[in-house]
């Protein structure tokens, strides 16, 4: 399918455009946060209306960084002339990209105002290890990634990852919430934390929406590993190896597999589940970072040096 | 596995009494989802050693590498099967007590979805405003047809009894959820025949060369327990040529872009058919697949003896080192009196770096330069012991010169000459049969849609009863779901709006609660 393609040159021109909108997208989205915080600061019963409207502004803010990294990473994708997820950078950019519009089309829906935060919070860090630790110049791809399965694959995981983050902001502040509300159930004042938790939804609530998005991923993410190991049989002769990226792929799988059995498990509902989660989702980001890393393993694509 | 688990795996905590008390406890014990959960992190935490350590299915030399460095360390893990940790005792004891565990999950609650499966929904509860999610009507007459054909529609197995009909949907969740986990069990089983009957290996293929699938031209070869060599598919192929394209400009230059092998290959009495193998696109050969690894160059010689003769003319396996294929190789030379032995670096783009060593700066074929080292004596071909080709044991020999050739130069040594004429390559291919890779795939299919079922279809009852009031009836109308279920409500005002309509009822006399 990719063999009789010519080889198209990288063009540099279109990769610096790239860079300067992921640039500017930064930039935005640094204002947001700061927007996303003064909102988040205002009490929500003395200035409601004012909150709101800056919630709204920070919102604005939030689609326009979005969309100058739409630019970004669609420009960086033509530069290769392939899909832009060849490497750490690109996994990165695209996977911040995809967190984003899943909360901006959320929101379209419900008012996840409260979340906003949340959410920039990882994006931002997410794009300034990108430009910084993992960055490298737009290239070709190494034969064993020249695969229909690097769409198929590598895009379901790049989307997972993006809900994966999601979930554990929830699942995280649901842990917030439900400290709180035990505090002030056993007549103690509501503490430091009582802070974040006047201003997001109850326990109950976020359990709720941790699950709706932990529930919605686990089957795409069982999807990604199964797409992976098609795809590695076709490029190393085998479906299953116990690769290092592999065994935590299979790690994560388990840790979201344990999630959604605690949750229907007595005595594991609430806090215990939510913190299985937050475990999974460490095992995610391990696997991403210091395995794609450190590990030396048939999965060595990070393009980092 | 999902909300109703509860009632199938107890939480025991009675004492046991006497052996067979301990057994039955322990085998409560074991299907209960707490064990099941703690069995599952055990799972997650064992898989991590194996991806720390080197293991010997993966590589060989990395675990003897790190036996030679870590020599206090070393035995002792290998010792608790952490070079091995996949087919370890305690791995394969956490998998097999969880799938046991599974097992005694899934079973009661096949013959429990079975049994729900055939049976009629369960009838009306007494006190259906008790529910949490009802509303009601007031009507004249009573029309348990019209309600019943309203359910039907919106997909409800029904059962009509005097005063109401019931009505359930959604057995697909249980389904799914029960399809999901037996296509694990089947997954593992699938990975246990692959294992057990199958085989892999690798060859390495110079151009032009031919071979035979058989157990001798496997440089490695890594048969399952069960494999008989019966199954070794009887085909041969030749490398015609292997084609390599590299990135010349860019931001990475000298990165292989693609590499393709072009094949002719028979199958044992068939004709001979031509096709090319690419990295990601195998070649499938009856059972057995043949996948591309990798490339190397395979330099051509031609050595004579003092009197003319040619004693050697092949080409010669040269390992790749490098990136930049600086490879390395050995040319043994049994016919000659003295036998001869070349030690060779290989580079196809040489330079001189500022060390003053001899590198590589490009894969592809730019300014080939190749350098020998000669000696001469007994190479000890002669006696049987099978030798490792890649390596010439110069303890014995003597040294007999040293020599820089180009393309096409000749080197006259004391005793004959040698001429580097040509510059082959060879491919390196994997050559697998896992009988149970088909029946991997499908399971896996089947449990993703099983699990997308058992997470997305929404099981729910519903009740329409008709009671006596006043002069004509109130129409109650109930409705439950066995799991948290957002759409609930949304759905119980559709059954409600719907059944008013088939009962004629006007939108506006709606007194729900």
């Amino acid at each position: 399918m990719w063999k009789n393609r010519p080889t198209m040159a990288i063009n540099r021109t279109l990769a610096e455009y790239s860079n300067t909108f992921v640039y500017l997208s930064m930039f935005v989205l640094a204002i947001t946060l700061f927007v996303f915080a003064y909102a988040f600061s205002q009490s929500r019963d003395e200035s409601a209306s004012v909150s709101r409207r800056v919630g709204n502004i920070a919102m604005s803010l939030t689609w326009l960084s979005t969309l100058l990294l739409l630019v970004g990473v669609i420009l960086r994708g033509i530069s290769a002339g392939r899909a832009p997820w060849g490497n750490m950078y690109e996994y990165s950019i695209t996977g911040t990209l995809l967190a984003l519009v899943i909360f901006l089309l959320y929101s379209l829906k419900r008012d996840i105002r409260w979340l906003g935060l949340f959410v920039i919070i990882p994006a931002l860090l997410s794009l300034g290890l990108a430009i910084t630790v993992l960055y490298s110049e737009s290239a070709q791809l190494i034969p064993a990634l020249k695969s229909y399965w690097l769409i198929i694959h590598v895009f379901a995981a790049i989307v997972s990852g993006g809900l994966f983050t999601l979930g554990a902001s929830v699942s995280g502040l649901q842990i917030v919430a439900s400290h709180v509300e035990s505090r002030i159930a056993n007549g103690e004042s509501p503490g430091r934390l009582g802070f974040i938790a006047s201003r997001i939804p109850d326990a109950n609530t976020l359990d709720l929406f941790a699950y709706r998005i932990h529930a919605f991923v686990f089957p795409l993410w069982t999807f990604t590993v199964v797409a992976g190991a098609i795809w590695a049989r076709s490029a190393w002769g085998r479906y299953w190896g116990w690769d290092p990226k592999e065994t935590w792929a299979f790690i994560t799988w388990v840790g979201y597999a344990a999630y959604l059995h605690a949750r229907i498990t007595i005595g594991w509902k609430g806090n215990k589940a939510a913190t299985i989660a937050l475990l999974a989702f460490a095992t995610f980001i391990f696997n991403y970072f210091l395995v794609n890393i450190f590990f030396a393993g048939l999965h060595s694509y990070a393009g980092v040096d | 596995m999902s909300e109703s688990t509860q009632n199938i795996r107890p939480e025991v905590n009675d004492i046991p009494i006497g052996p067979l008390g301990w057994l039955r406890w322990f085998w409560r014990q074991l299907t209960t989802m707490r064990v099941a959960l703690q069995l599952l992190f055990l799972l997650a935490v064992a898989s991590i050693p194996g991806s720390v350590f080197p293991q010997r299915t993966q590589s060989q030399l990395k675990v003897r590498e790190y036996l030679a460095e870590n020599p206090d360390l070393g035995p002792w893990l290998d010792r608790f099967g952490m070079f091995d940790v996949y087919g370890s005792i305690w791995f394969t004891a956490i998998y097999v007590l969880l799938m046991v565990s599974l097992m005694g999950c899934i079973i009661p609650r096949t013959k429990v979805h079975l049994q729900a499966s055939l049976a009629k929904p369960p009838r009306s509860p007494k006190n259906l405003h008790k529910f949490e999610n009802y509303l009601s009507f007031n009507l004249d007459t009573k029309n348990l047809a019209a309600v019943e054909k309203v359910l039907k529609e919106d997909k409800y197995r029904v059962r009509v009894e005097e005063d109401h009909v019931a009505g359930e949907k959604g057995y697909l969740r249980e389904t799914g959820n029960l399809l999901f986990h037996i296509a694990l069990l089947f997954i593992l089983f699938a990975v246990a025949i692959g294992s057990l009957f199958g085989y892999r290996g690798q060859i390495i293929i110079r151009e032009g060369i031919a071979m035979t699938n058989v157990l001798a031209q496997y440089d490695t070869f890594a048969p399952g327990a069960l494999f008989n060599t019966d199954r070794l598919e009887a085909f041969s192929v030749e490398l015609e040529r292997l084609e390599v394209d590299f990135e010349l400009a860019g931001n990475t230059p000298g990165q292989a872009l693609d590499f393709r092998a072009y094949l002719k290959h028979s199958e044992a009495g068939g004709k001979e058919t031509s096709s090319v193998i690419g990295v990601n696109s195998p070649l499938d050969i009856g059972n057995a697949s043949m996948f591309l690894l990798g490339h190397g160059y395979a330099p051509v010689f031609e050595i004579k003896d003092r009197d003319g003769n040619v004693v050697f003319n092949d080409s010669v396996i040269f390992l790749p080192q490098d990136g930049n294929f600086l490879s390395i190789g050995v040319i043994k030379v049994p016919d000659m009196d003295p036998q001869y032995g070349f030690d060779g670096i290989f580079a196809p783009t040489a330079a001189i770096n500022a060390q003053g060593n001899f590198e590589s700066i490009y894969p592809d074929i730019v300014d080939p330069i190749l350098f020998l080292a000669a000696f001469k004596g007994d190479l000890g071909l002669d006696e049987g012991v099978p030798q490792n080709v890649f390596q010439l044991n110069t303890e014995e020999l003597k040294q007999a010169g040293m020599k820089t050739l180009s393309l096409g130069d000749t080197w006259e040594f004391e005793d004959g000459s040698i001429t580097f004429t040509r510059i082959d390559r060879f491919a390196t291919f994997n050559i697998a049969s896992d009988p149970g890779q088909n029946f991997a795939l499908i399971a896996a299919l089947l449990a993703i849609i099983g699990v997308t079922a058992s997470l997305y279809v929404q099981r729910r009852r519903v009740w329409v009863r008709f009671v006596p009031a006043g002069m004509g009836y109130q129409v109650e109308i109930a409705m439950i779901s066995r799991h948290e279920d957002q759409s609930l409500e949304s759905a119980l005002f559709h059954i409600y709006s719907e059944c008013k309509k088939a009962l004629g009822v006007e939108e506006s006399t709606h007194n729900g609660n």
